[in-house]
């Protein structure tokens, strides 16, 4: 497109354009209403609902504004007679086929074909014949279908190939037997599949987990952060009578331009599971027995006085900035040093001060190159793949080093598989290719790696490309040499001019790095803390069984802990066996509070519902703890207070993604088989983990072991069978599935899944036998 | 992205062979190109009907996804989604077909074959199927059987035409 200015004139207005710009695009932008169905601002342009046609003088006929490009000199008219003709006429052919069920219709009120027809349509139909019936395809869990009342706008479709990646939907027959589907009524699959419920202009495509539940004029609408992910998609909660009853996304060009991920729009329903915390609860004689908040509270102070220096803490990546910082001043206080946020760390020898992308969101989708190191990107962060995603189908070469070999949607520019404990060596191996001169220990490591056909040409790309990225993800940091691997996926970044960044999992990681909720001089990490039975311990938002990187040993040294003093929106029977106390806190929506993501940008939220039962507010019951405890500046009358000084503690530091030098650098070396332990997509948090519609969407929810043909065979283990799966002197029964996606040697056993809780760490050693 | 499949598992090397020779066609990522004639090859080679599990090796061979080949495949009415008899005998009930009399030839050719559009005869020989206009008005009514377009037809005719037929 030529950046060559135009004038034009619609409805009598003088304006602005570009030469190329669809007409649309340039009513839009003054604000000059012209109806449409297919045009969305974010997919191609099909011209095929013919609802924005136009006159414009000098053609014969009126033109559909989304596919009319203007000229200098354009005189359009959006309501004259021939216009507002060919809208009408439009419309009654649109309403001919559309069932009059707008009363039973979950799209009413909020229906663009209802506001079209009131605004563009004539008052009676003349239609009296016979309308068309469309048989119903079941999609999935997410999204109810009603094909009847399709336009065939073919939003959802163009939104499958061209946002989603993966062309589930489609229009099948022709004419009047066409109809939009999946043909073979298989599931979409797609992490973003929610987001045609939103693009479907009419009740076609509808959310299920709220369908019947809600009437669009009975919902208020809020603003918030989606707590899922460290992207931190803007949304929109709809409310009514102080109840979630949907999650709709908000604009965000910067962040999440018009899209949300499934896990941001449906997790939602957790807040409404059964297991919610609503009162304080203690433990007495191995039962609970609800308690006063004021005895509680003192209990949890005469512990935490009893520890003091020695009191530990966890908290939750995804807990508030407030909550976070409140927790790190009530354990300075204590003079405790042991404080942690990295739950699913395994190598804490060196690490940056505040892990983050390291380039803007928006610039992800400019790359030329990118390296993920241990990511299954798609599922862990939807929205940073669907701006890769972009930079892909751009020309640009996403690669990857994983240790299984994951799908994604667009075609990667190289792909190194290999066993958790070769990562090491073949990310050395690209530094190598790449030139990179190091000193020390990872400077020998790389001097002495093997080069490949891969690993040159990942490192040819890398090296050619104008902007690159090397990104460090989520398994990355479970693997037991994660300080080798960031040295050296560091070291590749700075030799090949690319930019260094991390992939941080949750909404707050960085905002925890910022705060400082990592050990003080002489403090315990996460590692440590969960290794060795201390006095008290505090668990912010923890759900120890699936949020810790080796859960059943966090299992076994929080039994025996003196006293476990859990601060959680939720009761789970996992939290009750470890814990002595629980204070319940308000979950998300229910509480105020600010997320820093990865790219480092501060997003302020506030409660819009009622804490459930007498659960309050995570800021608050720290506050009351630090003043019990009798601890300076914990006189906080409001959230905005505790914001202020965090801000004023902060200051302007932001991402640092700067590197210590790990020092030792002895690699891991397996014993026999590796275990692979991902967190599934649905299994990120305790909310998520709760979200009923998404539990059934087929991702892994529960125990799962992943072999390849020849562990297989060599095993003698059929595929769909079970097998005994044992890590740290402990077993499980679980289902196996043989997958040519996981190398030699290796078994892809998720974490935080039901069953994994009685295994041990994400990435380490790990048995296989016949069940 | 599903994983490659072995495309040589896929058809027997005759029909890759006239399918490779529609893919040259085409530039090298459009292979989708050949899509209504790789169709139309693996119909032939199945007794004149797509299964869903033709039509995802189909998509598999051209790197398509399967629903791209679902919606040639509904859209066209040269492709049969169902088993059709040996002989598909498609009748025009066009304009020009229409006003020539096609009534009365698709009621001649029920009455024989016992069976209406869109069936298959019992012993499999016949399925009859009514279509758009072929394009030969001048020889209206006209119906096709095979590759072969017969015009200016009577129901004597069509009895001759069937007999004739193996």
């Amino acid at each position: 497109m030529s950046d060559k200015k135009v004038t034009i004139e619609v409805d009598g207005r003088k304006l602005e354009a570009t030469a190329g710009q669809m007409l649309i695009e340039v009513t839009d932008a003054a604000g000059i209403e012209v109806p449409r169905f297919c045009y969305h601002k974010k997919l191609s342009i099909a011209a095929n609902c013919r609802m924005c046609l136009v006159e414009v003088e000098k053609a014969p006929k009126p033109l559909p504004a989304c596919a009319t490009p203007v000229m200098d000199g354009m005189v359009v008219k959006t309501r004259s007679p021939l216009a507002i003709q060919a809208q009408q006429g439009t419309m009654e052919f649109l309403l001919i086929n559309h069932p009059l069920d707008c009363p039973i219709c979950d799209q009413g009120g909020e229906c663009e074909l209802q506001d079209v027809a009131i605004g563009y349509g004539d008052d009676a139909s003349r239609y009296v014949e016979v309308k068309r019936v469309v048989k119903d395809e079941d999609i999935g869990p997410l999204i109810e279908t009603e094909m009847t009342r399709c336009i065939h706008c073919t939003r959802c479709v163009r939104f499958g190939a061209e946002i989603a990646g993966i062309r589930e939907l489609g229009a099948t027959g022709r004419g009047e037997h066409m109809r939009i589907g999946t043909y073979v009524g298989t599931t979409v699959t797609s992490e973003m599949s929610g987001n045609v419920i939103d693009l479907c202009p009419v009740g076609a495509l509808t959310a299920k987990p709220s369908r019947y539940q809600a009437r669009a004029w009975e919902l208020t609408q809020t603003n918030a952060i989606a707590p899922h992910d460290s992207v931190g998609s803007n949304v929109h909660l709809h409310l009514r009578r102080g109840q979630v009853m949907r999650a709709v996304p908000a604009d965000n060009e910067a962040i999440n331009e018009t899209w949300i991920s499934d896990r941001d729009r449906f997790a939602y329903q957790g807040l409404s599971a059964g297991d919610r915390a609503t009162q304080p609860l203690v433990k007495e004689n191995g039962g609970w027995r609800p308690i006063e908040w004021s005895d509680a509270l003192a209990l949890a102070v005469e512990k935490l006085r009893d520890a003091r220096a020695e009191a530990n803490a966890l908290a939750a990546p995804h807990a508030t900035l407030e909550e976070l910082f409140l927790l790190r001043k009530l354990m300075a206080g204590l003079d405790a040093p042991s404080l942690d946020y990295r739950l699913r760390q395994a190598d804490f020898r060196a690490t940056s001060a505040v892990p983050g992308y390291g380039l803007s969101i928006a610039d992800i989708e400019r790359l030329d190159a990118a390296l993920l190191v241990g990511s299954n990107l798609r599922k862990d962060l939807p929205i940073i793949n669907h701006r890769l995603r972009k930079a892909a189908l751009n020309g640009g070469d996403v690669m990857v080093l994983n240790p299984v070999d994951y799908e994604f949607n667009y075609p990667l520019g190289g792909a190194l598989i290999t066993s958790p404990s070769n990562m090491v060596a073949s990310l050395a191996g690209i530094a190598r290719a790449v030139g990179v001169s190091a000193d020390g220990a990872i400077g020998e490591l790389i001097d002495g790696a093997a080069e490949n056909d891969e690993t040159n040409r990942l490192a040819a790309r890398l090296t050619a490309a104008d902007k690159a990225w090397v990104a460090v993800g989520a398994l990355a940091e479970a693997h037991p040499d994660y300080a080798v691997l960031q040295a050296i996926a560091s070291a590749i970044a700075e030799a090949s001019g690319a930019v260094f960044g991390f992939l941080p999992m949750a909404s707050n990681s960085v905002g925890a790095a910022l705060v400082g909720c990592v050990p003080s001089d002489g403090g315990l990490d996460a590692v440590q803390q969960l290794s060795q039975p201390g006095k008290t311990s505090i668990l912010l938002d923890i759900e120890p069984a699936q949020d810790c990187l080796n859960p059943a040993q966090a299992m076994r040294t929080l039994d025996e802990t003196a006293f476990v003093i859990a601060i959680s929106s939720f009761a789970s029977d996992s939290l009750k066996a470890c814990a002595d106390l629980i204070l319940p806190m308000a979950a998300f929506a229910e509480t105020s509070g600010t997320f820093i993501n990865g790219e480092g940008v501060w997003q302020r939220f506030d409660g819009c519902v009622r804490p459930l039962g007498e659960a309050r507010p995570g800021w608050k019951i720290l506050r009351v703890l630090g003043t019990m405890l009798e601890l300076d500046g914990f006189d906080y009358e409001s959230p905005a207070q505790v914001h202020d000084e965090v801000r004023a503690m902060i200051g302007d530091r932001g991402i640092d993604n700067s590197l210590d030098d790990p020092g030792d650098v002895e690699p891991w070396r397996p014993k026999g088989m590796q275990r692979i332990g991902d967190v599934p997509i649905y299994r990120i948090d305790a909310l998520t983990r709760r979200a009923t519609a998404l539990q059934q969407t087929g991702e892994p929810v529960s125990a799962l072991a992943c072999i390849n043909a020849a562990l297989a065979k060599r095993l003698r283990i059929a595929d769909r069978g079970q097998v005994k799966v044992g890590q740290g002197g402990k077993s499980v029964v679980m289902a196996v599935r043989v997958s040519e996606r996981v190398p030699n040697d290796t078994v892809w056993c998720p974490a935080a899944v039901d069953g994994s809780e009685l295994l041990g760490p994400q990435i380490g050693d790990i048995t296989l036998e016949k069940a | 992205m599903k994983a490659a499949t072995d495309k040589n598992s896929l058809f027997d090397a005759k029909i890759r062979a006239e399918i490779d020779h529609w893919i040259a066609k085409y530039p090298p990522d459009w292979k989708q190109g050949a899509c209504m004639a790789a169709l139309r090859i693996v119909q032939d080679a199945n007794g004149g009907w797509l299964s869903n599990e033709l039509m995802d090796d189909v998509a598999s061979y051209l790197d398509m996804p399967p629903i791209a080949v679902y919606e040639v495949a509904t859209f066209y009415s040269m492709y049969e989604l169902k088993p059709v008899g040996k002989h598909k005998v498609c009748v025009c009930t066009n304009v020009s077909c229409m006003l020539n009399g096609c009534d009365r030839i698709v009621e001649h050719l029920e009455g024989r074959l016992g069976i209406k559009f869109g069936e298959v005869t019992e012993d499999g020989r016949f399925s009859l199927k009514e279509v758009e206009c072929l394009g030969a008005c001048g020889g209206a009514p006209m119906l096709q059987i095979g590759n072969k377009y017969y015009e200016n037809l009577t129901p004597d005719l069509v009895d001759s035409i069937l007999d004739g037929l193996e």
